[in-house]
């Protein structure tokens, strides 16, 4: 039997969407900007990734070999949607003549491309909560995600975990302590 | 107030569930401690940074919906 090496990895379909889910979900909401569509995307990379399951060696993590798939469709996605010539749109807003002069300045003060650095930093960042958030044990994570991320009340989040509100803040501290750490080691 | 309170509260307080009698013990305790007004330095960074990443989530339908189309197509497979 051939010995394996100890950074080899396993491929577990049943757990993709548990684990991997809302990664890919920021990963592709930063490249295609409408949640629809990126939720369609990662249905697709899922999909794919089964069928193409016996292809994978173990040479890298499962969400690298994720996302390696979900880059090719981002890309197919941006191809098809090119490729629908005659649908491009532009649009102007300024029918009169006094809004027709205000025009250019609005254009060279675009607060969006201004702000477009800001905008990606922050993407990052999101990627590298999003990664530290998986050092966190399952349950912790989930609770911690429900009240930081989802803002849920407190109440609700008990009820859904059958835990005590002490309890919950006990989860919350100690996964606020390791989200910190994490996010200096990898971030700040 | 202890620091391991102290913690806790530092805790509801980013979540806006403090009480209003345990945020004046807690800035007590702060005017003293000085680890503890390093963790809630560090806590308060990291609820900006979470506001600034405008983290989403995959709801538990979508999620759900997803389990379902990848059991019918791993049974399709078996």
């Amino acid at each position: 039997m051939k010995s394996l090496s100890p950074s080899t990895h396993y491929l577990n379909p049943n757990l993709w969407v548990d684990k991997h889910s809302d990664y890919l979900f920021n990963y592709t909401i930063i490249r295609v900007s409408d949640p629809e569509i990126a939720k369609d995307l990662i249905s697709e990379t899922f999909l794919a990734g089964l069928k193409s399951k016996g292809n994978f060696k173990g040479k890298a993590s499962e969400r690298t070999w994720l996302i390696a798939i979900l880059k090719r469709k981002i890309i197919d996605y941006y191809r098809k949607v090119n490729s629908k010539k005659g649908k491009s749109e532009v649009r102007i807003n300024y029918f009169d003549k006094e809004s027709e002069i205000n025009w250019l300045e609005e254009k060279v003060s675009d607060p969006y491309l201004k702000n477009a650095e800001d905008r990606i930093k922050n993407q990052e960042l999101g990627l590298a909560i999003s990664a530290c958030l998986d050092t966190l044990k399952e349950k912790q994570a989930q609770i911690f995600i429900r009240k930081t991320i989802d803002q849920i009340e407190t109440e609700t989040i008990c009820k859904e975990f059958n835990i005590s509100a002490s309890n919950l803040w006990v989860i919350i501290h100690r996964a606020r302590k390791e989200m910190a750490r994490c996010l200096k080691e990898n971030w700040f | 107030m202890k620091c391991d309170k102290a913690g806790y509260v530092s805790d509801k307080a980013q979540y806006l569930d403090a009480y209003f009698w345990e945020k004046i013990k807690l800035y007590m305790h702060l005017f003293f401690c000085e680890f503890c007004r390093e963790y809630v330095k560090n806590n308060t960074k990291l609820s900006e940074a979470f506001v600034r990443s405008d983290l989403k989530t995959m709801t538990h339908n979508d999620k759900q919906k997803l389990k379902k189309t990848l059991y019918e197509e791993m049974l399709k497979e078996n």
